[in-house]
């Protein structure tokens, strides 16, 4: 079956006073239809850009995406603007991405407007109480939502043209705990009803968790371990992917105090600054001197791809079991 | 002995729309060497709380007392809180830019407060200051000493902050969200580094934070807010093996999390209160899953005598905790 998206050599170069900085480093990437991926990693890892360059909201510098086998790398903005069907995004911050001057009405049947299109207020309505809105609230400003019900209106927003893939960039780390949860549930719900791909991008492991049935982790533009859900958190292969996880506190106070936890030297690296070889090896409790000099491929091990010379093949084990 | 004695504070902000009462009746303790997480989402009154330790509110009306190691906060002129501030309690904050000077190296930021507090030579000063730069693991401190702020990454500049802390020896550490903005591998090395701190100077500290996680990791006791009041304080293990209010049950089971089952999670059903327009009656009722009559009118207090609730039907045993 042909992938939904498919990024070949995805290249993202910046140009910035002090140099270029490559965000994204030749990604590739397959995304099937109704399948929701998770895009994990650190501040600076690249994966809020390769968000944009999905939905183009960036032009790659290098490198090709394919929507349902189409070349949708080049395509002018108006060739793109029928695509925008298919293709949708939701932010972080739900207010600033929300026009304070439009009421919820206008907000959520803009993509199909923007298309020509008509939305019948029936229509938007329907939206609105999919995700768990009234439709009374059709004439009403953003100021008078909450955060967690601005981001209802966000998903309304990119859910009302039946889009096939949505990419949804942290859309619930601006969110209360107990606000966060309301909005994964309606996220993982919407995608089980409408038959969503979603590309999921989190530095919250745990949510991602909650969400995705594929992670990828990604560490300074690269990929460094892909696989399915239970294989990324049950038997993490990459050492940067083990070190996140036991870095994550667990809200366990026992689980807390017996557990081992890798604690990385340093800082991130700088994608200005790359480091030679893998680019984890500063920071990696593994590195020997091919990791300094070679840079380690995606390879399939045990189940998952890996971007490493030396793959953890031990048990993992969050905390020990109390 | 308690270093931090907290009775009965309230803060309240008055605005065009209102009045806000942001803490209401807050009471708890913090002991020497001990460390308390105070725990809520935002607008529970975590923040403010720890600003009026400070004696930091200028425009709010802040009523009750506020112990600090035999001083009292409240009411107390500039001269005597900033002699505390200097000298007794030292806070961190989320964001270390907004507390360093952008145009002074930090070196010179970190040696002026002992100067300030402990009459120090210049010199002498200087040295101290690279020397806490090295406790706090800043690698090349006598150059370091000599950068900006700007010069310096997310994790280093907190770092850096936690240097500037301890510069005047305190007793008491307040901790406001100091990892909420760093990335998680970096934030495991912040919280190690406020642990060892705390053992080896026996300070007492006050963490406050979102998550549930953190609060995990360094706390022994935990106060869990909520709309401005404590609905629930015990140590650590007690607070999440048998949690006892239905809103820290509910904040558990909203959690994320990276072992168990990965389906639905449990959602606090509703949104957060204002401050502005507060509930009659226990503020977590329009919420509350498990809510009765009482709950609508009578204000529920903290009951118990090492874990405590502030819940009416945790008091009268109809829920089994």
């Amino acid at each position: 079956m042909t992938p939904l998206l498919k990024l070949d050599g995805l290249t993202k170069t910046f140009h910035t006073r002090r140099g270029a900085v490559r965000a994204v480093d030749g990604l590739d990437l397959e995304v099937r239809a109704g399948e929701t991926l998770g895009l994990v990693g650190e501040s600076g890892c690249g994966k809020s850009t390769t968000g944009r360059m999905l939905v183009r909201l960036l032009d790659p510098t290098a490198g090709r995406i394919t929507f349902d086998g189409q070349d949708i790398t080049g395509l002018s903005q108006r060739r793109m603007r029928s695509l925008r069907h298919d293709l949708q995004i939701i932010f972080q911050d739900p207010f600033s991405s929300l026009n304070p001057r439009h009421t919820v009405g206008s907000i959520v049947a803009a993509p199909l407007r923007a298309q020509g299109e008509e939305a019948p207020r029936h229509l938007v309505q329907e939206m609105l109480e999919l995700v768990g809105l009234g439709a009374e609230h059709i004439d009403r400003y953003p100021h008078e939502f909450s955060g967690g019900q601005a981001q209802r209106i966000g998903i309304a927003r990119a859910l009302v043209s039946r889009p096939r893939l949505v990419v949804a960039d942290e859309p619930v780390s601006a969110l209360d705990v107990s606000i966060q949860a309301q909005i994964a549930n309606l996220l993982a719900r919407l995608q089980r009803q409408l038959d969503l791909a979603y590309v999921f991008i989190a530095h919250d492991l745990a949510v991602v968790r909650h969400v995705c049935a594929r992670v990828a982790v990604m560490y300074l533009g690269r990929i460094v371990e892909i696989g399915a859900r239970d294989v990324i958190y049950g038997s993490p292969a990459h050492p940067y992917t083990r070190a996140l996880l036991s870095a994550i506190p667990l809200p366990d106070p026992a689980a807390e105090r017996a557990r081992e936890r890798i604690v990385l030297r340093g800082d991130p690296p700088s994608p200005a600054d790359p480091p030679a070889g893998c680019a984890f090896h500063p920071r990696c409790f593994k590195a020997a001197a091919r990791c300094r000099t070679e840079r380690p491929r995606l390879t399939e091990v045990n189940g998952r791809r890996v971007a490493c010379h030396f793959p953890e093949l031990s048990p993992f084990e969050l905390a020990p079991p109390a | 002995m308690s270093l931090l004695t907290v009775r009965d504070l309230t803060v309240e902000f008055t605005g065009p729309k209102g009045t806000a009462r942001a803490v209401d009746g807050l009471s708890f303790t913090v002991d020497e060497g001990r460390t308390l997480g105070i725990v809520g989402e935002s607008g529970s009154g975590k923040s403010v709380t720890s600003l009026a330790i400070m004696g930091l509110h200028d425009r709010a009306r802040v009523t009750g007392s506020i112990d600090v190691a035999g001083t009292e906060v409240v009411g107390a002129g500039r001269e005597e809180i900033r002699a505390l501030r200097g000298r007794r309690v030292a806070m961190i904050f989320q964001d270390p830019l907004s507390s360093l000077h952008p145009h002074y190296r930090v070196g010179e930021q970190i040696a002026e407060a002992r100067r300030l507090h402990f009459g120090a030579s210049r010199r002498a000063a200087h040295k101290h200051a690279v020397q806490l730069l090295a406790d706090v693991g800043i690698p090349d401190p006598g150059e370091r000493a000599g950068d900006y702020p700007h010069q310096f990454s997310g994790g280093m500049r907190q770092r850096v902050m936690i240097a500037m802390a301890l510069a005047c020896e305190p007793d008491l550490l307040i901790a406001d969200e100091p990892t909420t903005a760093l990335d998680v591998t970096v934030q495991a090395q912040i919280l190690e580094l406020i642990a060892t701190i705390q053992r080896e100077r026996g300070l007492a500290v006050l963490m406050i934070t979102h998550d549930l996680g953190v609060v995990a990791r360094v706390a022994d006791d935990v106060l869990v807010m909520y709309a401005g009041r404590a609905v629930e304080r015990a140590d650590v293990d007690a607070l999440f093996a048998e949690p006892r209010h239905p809103y820290t049950r509910g904040l558990l089971g909203s959690l994320p999390r990276l072992t168990g089952p990965a389906g639905e999670l449990t959602p606090i059903a509703g949104t957060p209160p204002s401050p502005l327009t507060p509930a009659a009656g226990c503020p977590f009722h329009p919420r509350c899953p498990d809510r009765i009559a009482t709950c609508e009118t009578v204000r529920p207090d903290l009951e118990g005598t090492s874990h405590q609730a502030a819940c009416h039907l945790t008091a009268t045993k109809k829920v089994t905790p």
